[in-house]
């Protein structure tokens, strides 16, 4: 077994007295694609930010592979207006990159001609192509996308996601990935971990769908995509949830 | 050449204007007109000391500017609402430094040259300071752009990275204490802040990159410090003030510019 990307050990963030993440034992294995899902507010973005070191665990570490190289797919940027950019330039930061490749980058994403368009003037999905495409340019062990088909249409997202499942096949790299996208996000995945402030439950997609667990989160009719988002209750500590899973959860909880 | 006292403003205002305007873009770029306002006014405290202790008036007010402008980074990374703690800050390190000037006696200094720029009576030294802490500034920018650009549009981009956000955040803070120590003396305290922003601001509808506005504003910023100076010679105006003038004068034309092309465009 190769060592994981990145894994973390107890890991738990507080903010302003409340626990946001409690004791996350995570870890990635290069090429993997494991999605995180979990309803509003159970941490997964925390989680992301604690991964990109951005936020510093009250408790548990996190480790890197030395000389892993991420790439980052955030939600959304907060372009400001006053701040203008190109497409092109944007493709070229932090590590400047020839025009050449660039165009060629744009051209992988599905968006050839925007190279001189401003940022600020893109469509959501051309926006997420450029996000992507960037990320992709840094050749990342590990990718990590927030959300990351947020604001596109139904096809767009499964377009998006298609288009992720291609990057691993030709880069071989690990992709991690964050959503509340269920049914488009999970059939693309190896392994799901189902987040609410802990690890509720964890496996391949087949498994954690069926979790009690899961549905108790999800909503009783996984097969729909409506259903999906009904979230019926934040977590509480329940007879269905949390620390007291059943025998037949026993496969899904790991 | 530097024997005449307008060829020495002349290139003062111009070396204030090279340094802050690049500068100015990030403060505009992160909305933190505020953080330039708190340490320029941080710097008249430093004067007061620099008199007091018979220092260079630089070092005082590059020391106490750079106090501030660290300690108005450490409470911003508290993404807290520091608006209040900033405005006490800022007024009241200007307050103590106008009463501290007020009890040097012995000393004949003009107060209304800190706070308004004496930049008639630059001398060959001063050029000194001012060019070199502007050629540092630009230099601190250059080395560090892409960095400071990429944590500029999203920290968590630039962690991943591997920039850390907030060393980009202590060079900026650096860079804005240098241009404050150094612009005191050519458009004094309670002004530095518009030579950082008004360039910035009129070259945004002519620039389609980051790269580009810099260039831009650096320019504008040299105009408005030519133009200013030249005019309040001929008008017998105070210079910092008119310089500033003209830097508006130049944002309104920009501005009137961005508002007819969107017309144009949308019509």
């Amino acid at each position: 077994m190769t060592a994981p990307l990145i894994e973390t050990r107890g890991l738990s963030v507080r903010r302003g007295g409340a626990v946001v993440l409690d004791k996350i034992d995570f870890s990635i294995a290069p090429g993997e694609i494991v999605t995180i899902v979990g309803p509003n507010g159970s941490g997964k973005s925390t989680f992301l930010r604690a991964l990109l070191g951005g936020i510093r665990p009250s408790a548990g570490r996190v480790t890197r592979r030395a000389g892993l190289r991420l790439g980052y797919v955030p939600q959304r940027l907060a372009l400001d207006a006053a701040l203008p950019i190109t497409a092109r330039r944007f493709l070229g930061l932090p590590r400047r990159v020839g025009p050449g490749a660039a165009e060629a980058a744009l051209a992988r994403a599905g968006v050839p001609e925007i190279g001189g368009h401003p940022m600020a003037g893109l469509s959501g999905g051309q926006f997420q192509r450029v996000l992507l495409a960037r990320a992709l340019l840094g050749r990342p062990d590990l990718l990590m996308l927030d959300e990351g088909a947020a604001g596109l249409d139904q096809p767009g997202a499964a377009a998006f996601y298609r288009r992720i499942e291609d990057v691993r096949r030709e880069t071989g790299c690990a992709v991690l990935m964050v959503s509340h996208d269920l049914h488009v996000v999970m059939s693309a995945s190896d392994r799901v971990i189902c987040l609410n402030g802990h690890v509720c439950c964890e496996g391949t997609p087949e498994v954690v769908a069926e979790a009690p667990v899961y549905r108790a989160l999800f909503g009783e009719g996984t097969q729909g995509a409506l259903a999906l988002y009904r979230h019926h209750h934040d977590h509480v500590h329940g007879a269905e949830c949390g620390h007291d899973h059943g025998p037949q959860d026993a496969k899904a909880d790991r | 050449m530097l024997d005449d006292f307008m060829t020495r403003a002349a290139l003062a205002g111009i070396g204030t204007a090279l340094a802050a305007a690049p500068l100015g873009c990030f403060v505009v770029w992160r909305r933190m007109a505020y953080f330039g306002d708190a340490t320029a006014h941080a710097a008249i405290l430093g004067v007061a000391l620099s008199l007091a202790l018979s220092l260079p008036i630089f070092a005082g007010a590059l020391v106490v500017a750079l106090s501030m402008a660290t300690l108005v980074t450490a409470l911003s990374g508290q993404g807290r609402g520091v608006d209040t703690v900033l405005g006490v800050l800022a007024h009241s390190a200007l307050a103590f430094g106008l009463v501290g000037v007020s009890f040097l006696h012995g000393v004949r200094i003009d107060v209304m040259s800190f706070l308004f720029g004496d930049i008639l009576s630059v001398s060959r030294g001063d050029l000194g300071v001012i060019w070199g802490g502007a050629a540092l500034v630009l230099a601190l920018i250059a080395w560090r752009w892409s960095a400071l650009l990429t944590a500029t549009l999203d920290p968590d981009l630039a962690r991943a990275d591997g920039i850390d956000p907030r060393r980009e955040d202590l060079i900026l803070t650096l860079a804005l204490a240098i241009v404050v120590a150094v612009a005191i003396k050519v458009v004094g305290a309670l002004l530095i802040t518009a030579m950082l922003i008004i360039p910035a601001a009129s070259a945004r509808p002519f620039a389609r990159t980051p790269e580009a506005m810099a260039v831009i504003a650096a320019a504008l910023g040299m105009v408005a410090a030519f133009a200013g100076l030249r005019a309040s010679y001929a008008l017998d105006t105070p210079t910092g003030p008119t310089i500033v003038c003209a830097a508006a004068i130049l944002f309104a034309g920009s501005s009137i510019y961005a508002a007819i092309r969107g017309r144009l465009g949308n019509g």
